[in-house]
């Protein structure tokens, strides 16, 4: 260290000076005579620093663990009275009263699942039709400009597709599209009990139909993403075969990335399962189950968010931390889904 | 010999696929584009100076929404403070020390769980552990859950970012006798700063418009606060509040709240979009 030092000093320094007597310090003599080689207590204390600094990041890490298990472990406990008192029942009850104290998880669940299939229903094929266009259509110039505009939606907050779905969307739907379905699919032998009853506007048909449009920029993005990682020459060579593009997309873009446009569909559906608010605002909070998917209905999010502040009895708030629960178990077995899908696909996309 | 019925149908059914595809691409963006626009017509009426001078009025009365977007701030800012270290360390240990380690892994999947899990349960979690042993809604609690929302987008990003960082440079420093975490230190962080600073920005693009978490940690409040132990209000819960009220003015402001937040939002992300494009130049 101390020849290192005078090196360095005698380029800097006017030729001529005595550089012995200049880098002798006697304070630091005396201190280093007192603890030892200096170098040893600096290298000392540097290994003490990256153990300490590794036990940091590693705790930094565990608690990332700690949060997912304080998550289940609160909302187990929050939701053990409700779940002690109604039992498994609790699950298949339809029976919402707030006075009687009497709740049942049904109507929710069956909300949440409905306008996610709705959702799904919709955004799958759009979702996927953009992303074909965008990698086989679309030309060049536009493909940048199209592909940030959609991922920048895809970061709008679903409160301004709630706002948006109350004021405009669903007056939109009461006053063209659902007098239209009514007289016309209402009809349909077999499937006319979904559309019957007036045009309300809000309902299920809604909520789901805004959800579709927000989780419509999420699938579109992802699935380009996966539709990228087929080989240009496995196409290049279908093409040489003399195959059309829609017999590229058909018979080998989606083959190939099977697996990874499933796993961005439940990702997609993790999203759409969880989504709160652009829900809360349409879908009318009406703890019933209707046949017609033009009637109001709620979800597990949007009860939770309409009712937790003003539950005051103690079965209340429970019983709304058990949907919390349901939600979150759902939830996290889809995206669990979803994920090893996706993982199972990098791993491939790197062995190719 | 070329069976021409054959090929014709093909190319038939090309086009119509085409079409399709065409047609669903230019669907998707139309109501995409409307959203958008409807936010900028309803949304620049109610804009003047009053929006950010005057706190959220009473029921059909004029104000400005100075306490919610005050609110929003400090929220956003507490929860990036908290939630960013965290995140950072996290991301640290995955890339560095433990990069083939058992608990990279299991922590890599819980946190891309986490990156999409049900905000509003985060929301029931946070009121569990801090709202009700305080027994009041407050700010900080809200600046918490937000906090727990940084997490997994950051930790994401960081750990991404760090494994860019090519061996070689970290294999010079150690060559030097440098100490592992002054390599982290002085050569992995400098090299990923940009990207970690992305990864923040997305964060708070994604915290600011959240809502459902603050429902019933921060709650609201129609005044001005900045008490952190007290009620807060902020501007997803004010536009929340006021969009289901029946009175025009509170709609109104509705409008331009959500018009200001998805300005922010789109502001922060293309901010994060250049940065990342100027690193890869």
């Amino acid at each position: 260290m101390n020849e290192n030092k005078n090196a360095a000093d005698t380029r800097l320094r006017p030729r001529g000076t005595d550089m012995v007597e200049l880098t002798f310090d006697p304070a630091e003599a005396r201190a280093s005579e007192k603890t030892g080689d200096p170098r040893r207590n600096s290298q000392k204390r540097l290994i003490l620093g990256d153990k300490f600094f590794k036990l940091l990041t590693g705790a930094a890490a565990a608690f990332v663990l700690m949060i997912l298990f304080g998550v289940i472990f609160t909302l187990i406990e929050g939701s053990l009275p409700a779940l002690l008192h109604f039992g498994p029942s609790f699950i298949w009850t339809e029976e919402w009263n707030p006075v009687k104290e009497r709740f049942g998880a049904l109507a929710p669940i069956y909300g949440t699942i409905m306008t996610s299939l709705i959702a799904m229903l919709v955004a799958v094929p759009v979702g996927l039709g953009i992303a074909i266009f965008l990698t086989e259509l679309c030309p060049p110039f536009l493909r940048r400009p199209i592909g940030i505009a959609i991922e920048l939606l895809a970061g709008i907050p679903s409160i301004i597709y709630g706002i948006w779905g109350l004021f405009i969307f669903a007056p939109f739907l009461q006053r063209y599209v659902q007098p239209l379905m009514i007289d016309t699919l209402g009809n349909v032998p077999g499937i006319g009990w979904l559309f019957a009853g007036p045009p309300y506007g809000i309902g299920v048909l809604t909520a789901g139909l805004i959800l579709a449009i927000m989780v419509l920029p999420f699938i579109a993005s992802i699935t380009r993403d996966v539709f990228e990682t087929v080989p240009p020459v496995l196409k290049e060579s279908a093409y040489g075969l003399g195959a059309t593009t829609w017999e590229v997309v058909w018979k080998i873009v989606l083959p190939y990335t099977r697996v990874g446009v499933i796993g961005g569909v439940m990702l997609a559906l993790g999203r759409a399962l969880g989504e709160t608010m652009a829900i809360t605002f349409v879908i009318g909070n009406a703890h019933r189950i209707s046949a017609s998917v033009l009637q109001p209905g709620t979800t597990i999010s949007a009860s939770i968010a309409n009712e937790f502040v003003e539950a005051l009895a103690e079965l209340h708030t429970s019983s709304l931390t058990a949907l919390g629960l349901i939600l979150f178990v759902i939830t996290f077995i889809v995206l669990a889904c979803a994920r090893l899908l996706l993982a199972s696909l990098n791993k491939r996309a790197g062995g190719v | 010999m070329i069976d021409n019925a054959l090929y014709r149908r093909r190319k038939l059914r090309n086009r119509f696929h085409m079409m399709m595809s065409l047609a669903t691409a230019v669907f998707g963006l139309v109501w995409l584009v409307l959203i958008l626009a409807m936010l900028l017509v309803k949304g620049i009426g109610g804009l003047n100076l009053a929006v950010f001078t005057q706190m959220t009025p009473p029921p059909s009365a004029s104000g400005g929404l100075l306490n919610a977007i005050a609110g929003s701030l400090i929220l956003t800012f507490l929860g990036v403070i908290i939630g960013t270290p965290v995140a950072v360390l996290a991301g640290t240990y995955m890339a560095e020390y433990g990069r083939y380690s058992k608990l990279t892994n299991v922590v890599r999947f819980i946190n891309d769980i986490l990156l999409s899990a049900p905000s509003i349960v985060i929301g029931l979690f946070v009121y569990s552990i801090m709202v009700r042993p305080m027994g009041n809604f407050s700010g900080i609690a809200g600046a918490v859950a937000l906090a727990i929302l940084v997490v997994p987008v950051v930790v994401r990003t960081t750990e991404d970012m760090l494994l860019l960082v090519p061996n070689q440079m970290r294999e010079a420093a150690a060559a030097l006798g440098a100490p592992r975490w002054t390599v982290i230190r002085y050569v992995g962080y400098r090299a990923a700063k940009t990207g970690i600073i992305t990864g923040i920005l997305l964060a708070i693009a994604r915290i600011s418009g959240e809502t459902a978490p603050l429902l019933f940690t921060a709650l609201n409040n129609q005044f001005w606060s900045t008490n952190i132990f007290a009620p807060m209000p902020s501007l997803p819960v004010v536009i929340f509040q006021f969009a289901l009220s029946p009175y025009e003015d509170w709609q109104r402001l509705a409008w331009t709240g959500a018009l200001l937040i998805t300005v922010a939002v789109l502001t922060l992300s293309v901010l994060a979009r250049v940065l990342v494009s100027k690193e890869a130049k």
